[in-house]
């Protein structure tokens, strides 16, 4: 992975070394409340309903051992023993002071991490493919870009003051695993007709109140010109997109009210103007950053590996897990393995300190020392051979972290809501324990297949749930927790936004309705089906129907 | 207001004229972008500095033809946290060539000068309480930077690939 040179360390360090002085200038009261409140979130420091909540950049999920050491440890001594990971791949504090806060920058510069711009209305941590790297047909490691952006973004003069917050995807494999259609700026890796290789860039993708797929605007940029087409992508955005109302100053609201072609030829005459005076990313700076992201020294390993065929034929609850939670490594004897953060009754995303040290021990021992966070909230192993699956599952199992549920029903991306979040609405933990709850038996959810629920706390939408096979969104209703249904959601290359099912139910009874919900679909599923796909051929009706039947 | 420029405090010399006021026989002047549009031929004819109030609203690119005709563009920072001027001020600069002053008025915040530097901007009219020896601290508050912009600042790429031709 990416190691900080002087000049990385230098700004990280000179960036703890301002909030510093920020801070201090705040507790001697030189600064107000609302002249401190950009300043912090800048550094992701944002005040929730009990505390303040620090924000820290995994970019693009990579992680080391190490970094998850130093995080279980800050979570120790700052905190209340445990971190939360987002759909956005980073990590959360939640219980944080804010005199603490310098320390925590400082702890995290030393081992080259930071929390730089992970709020604000500027360029957010970039994000990618949690298997980039170790997915099979990959066109390249979306990473070395993804790395390139975010030193570009980082403390970019012209765009640190943006109308709205802009998040930036990147993936280099189909399927889609970085839902970048709902980004701001969505990048898919491509080779054009000569054979090279380049960027197809979507703008306008976002979730929230108004949530909209992005659309294309180039369908091939050459690398050399990735940084400077972003840029001119986002001086439009900064000097056209609304300022008035926040509801309406995403860039897909300007990208909607100019329509894909205007917006288009106005990016593209900034281009023409600009292409030599932009940013530049020459071939030698990304042979350098590439060189980070070069393939580890696998072993020649022959399959199928005997042992790991052995254990998962003769240890049913492995091969469970196995099916599940191993995805297909693109050498030969390799996995990747994920750690499920979705025991039945837990935090989604949650994990302690000791399960952080735990899994870092993990990730040394079998996994040369690298993990991934995944936007679905889960830990990946991503380098561990077939042969020492077994081990690892034991030892997970051990720590409470071998729950098989990859991509089933109960492996729920759930906000933090009500329970902290100062804009919340209802509280969205808590429906995820209980459908949890209702679905715990692991048979039955293997039965039902590949089933992604997603639930946000408020119309923000950081739950993802427009984009759930079954979305949940609370909402408040005349000072009551209710929670609005949707269907049909998908976050993959072939992005939908969810139809809304009909009208909310209080809390209790949003388990109850759920599981109708997968009855009907295993009363409608035709061979192989998964439930989005009986539902894409079915429609809405017959689950409507089961849902709101008298009695 | 206070008025830096090359890091030291100077006096305003420039005169704001408003759009119905009656235009001065000489000295420097600054009007409106619709004073501009509506009486170019009588402003071009004025006997002395032409300087021009650009809105955050408008397309630098409008004004691009008669950058010639001016020695200061003042823009505007109508919120501490509207960013369109760093984009009107480095389109100005680097894209259009204008070695004039680019002065940054309105809510100005501490926070921001750095910005506005590497963005072209030279001169900053700063909120009465602002110390010479603040603002000095402001710009020295970061000394690498990632990307080119209109400023002489030399990014990390190139001086990385400097370093790695020298060796």
């Amino acid at each position: 992975m990416y190691r900080y040179d002087a000049i990385d360390q230098r700004l990280v360090d000179e960036r703890a070394a301002q909030f510093r002085e920020q801070v201090r200038r705040r507790m001697a009261g030189e600064l107000s409340d609302l002249e401190f409140k950009p300043l912090r979130l800048m550094n992701g420091l944002y005040l929730q309903l009990h505390a303040y909540m620090l924000r820290i950049a995994v970019p693009y999920g990579t992680l080391s051992s190490k970094q998850l050491r130093a995080l279980a440890a800050i979570g120790r001594k700052y905190d209340k023993d445990y971190g939360h990971f987002t759909t956005r791949q980073n990590l959360q504090f939640n219980w944080i002071k804010l005199e603490d806060a310098p320390d925590i920058l400082d702890d995290l510069a030393a081992v080259e991490m930071h929390a730089i711009q992970t709020s604000g209305n500027c360029v957010r941590n970039v994000t990618a493919d949690q298997y980039a790297g170790v997915a099979a047909g990959e066109i390249e490691d979306p990473r070395i870009y993804a790395e390139i952006i975010r030193q570009w973004s980082s403390l970019h003069p012209e765009f640190s003051f943006l109308p709205r917050k802009f998040k930036i995807a990147i993936t280099a494999t189909s399927p889609d695993r970085a839902a970048v259609k709902t980004h701001d700026i969505g990048l898919f890796m491509k080779r054009n007709d000569k054979g090279e290789i380049g960027f197809q860039v979507f703008a306008g993708g976002g979730q929230g109140r108004t949530p909209m797929m992005a659309q294309l605007v180039r369908d091939f940029v050459p690398k050399a010109e990735l940084l400077a087409y972003i840029e001119s992508v986002i001086r439009v955005y900064n000097l056209m997109g609304r300022r008035d109302n926040i509801h309406k100053a995403r860039i897909k609201i300007l990208v909607h009210a100019l329509g894909i072609d205007k917006f288009r030829e106005l990016v593209e005459a900034d281009f023409a103007a600009t292409r030599d005076s932009g940013s530049p990313m020459p071939a030698a700076e990304i042979a350098r950053v590439a060189a980070y992201f070069m393939p580890p020294a696998y072993e020649r390993i022959e399959t199928p590996v005997r042992a790991f065929e052995a254990a998962r034929f003769e240890d049913r609850d492995f091969a469970r897990w196995v099916t599940h939670n191993v995805v297909a490594h693109k050498q030969p004897g390799y996995a990747i393995a994920v750690i499920s953060l979705k025991p039945t009754g837990g935090i989604p995303g949650d994990a302690t300190s000791d399960q952080m040290d735990r899994i870092a021990d993990f990730a040394d021992r079998y996994s040369i020392g690298e993990l991934r966070v995944t936007h679905e909230q889960n830990l990946v192993l991503p380098n561990v051979k077939q042969a020492d699956l077994h081990a690892l599952w034991r030892e997970l199992g051990k720590e409470g972290l071998a729950t098989p549920n990859l991509g089933l029903i109960t492996d729920i991306i759930a906000c933090p809501g009500l329970d902290y979040c100062a804009l919340a609405n209802a509280r969205s933990i808590p429906i995820a324990q209980r459908i949890q709850e209702k679905f715990a038996d692991p048979d039955r959810q293997a039965m039902i297949g590949e089933l992604k629920i997603k639930i946000s706390g408020c119309i923000n939408a950081c739950g993802h749930h427009h984009v759930g096979h079954i979305g949940i969104l609370g909402v408040d209703k005349q000072g009551e927790e209710f929670y609005q249904i949707t269907l049909g959601g998908s976050a993959d290359e072939n992005a939908t936004v969810g139809k809304i099912l009909g009208k909310g139910f209080p809390a209790e009874q949003v388990p109850d309705a759920i599981e109708k919900l997968v009855d009907t679909y295993l009363g409608l599923r035709a061979d192989g089906e998964l439930f989005l796909d009986t539902y894409r051929r079915v429609g809405i009706e017959p689950f409507k129907e089961r849902v709101y039947a008298a009695g | 207001m206070p008025l830096v420029k090359h890091g030291t405090f100077i006096e305003n010399e420039w005169t704001a004229i408003g759009d119905e006021d009656a235009l001065p026989g000489d000295g420097p002047i600054t009007v409106s972008l619709v004073r501009w549009q509506k009486e170019r031929d009588a402003l071009a004819g004025h006997n002395g500095r032409l300087g021009l109030r650009l809105p955050a609203d408008a397309d630098p690119t409008s004004i691009r033809a008669d950058l010639g005709r001016f020695e200061l563009i003042v823009l505007d920072f109508p919120k501490f946290n509207d960013g369109r001027a760093l984009s009107q001020a480095r389109m100005i600069r680097q894209r259009f060539g204008f070695a004039g002053e680019i002065r940054a008025t309105g809510h100005v915040i501490r926070d921001l000068l750095l910005f506005m530097a590497r963005c072209g901007i030279d001169a900053f009219e700063l909120a009465p309480e602002r110390t010479i020896d603040d603002w000095r601290a402001a710009m020295r508050e970061f000394s690498v930077w990632y990307q080119p912009a209109a400023d002489a600042r030399v990014p990390a790429t190139e001086l990385r690939h400097r370093a790695m031709a020298a060796e």
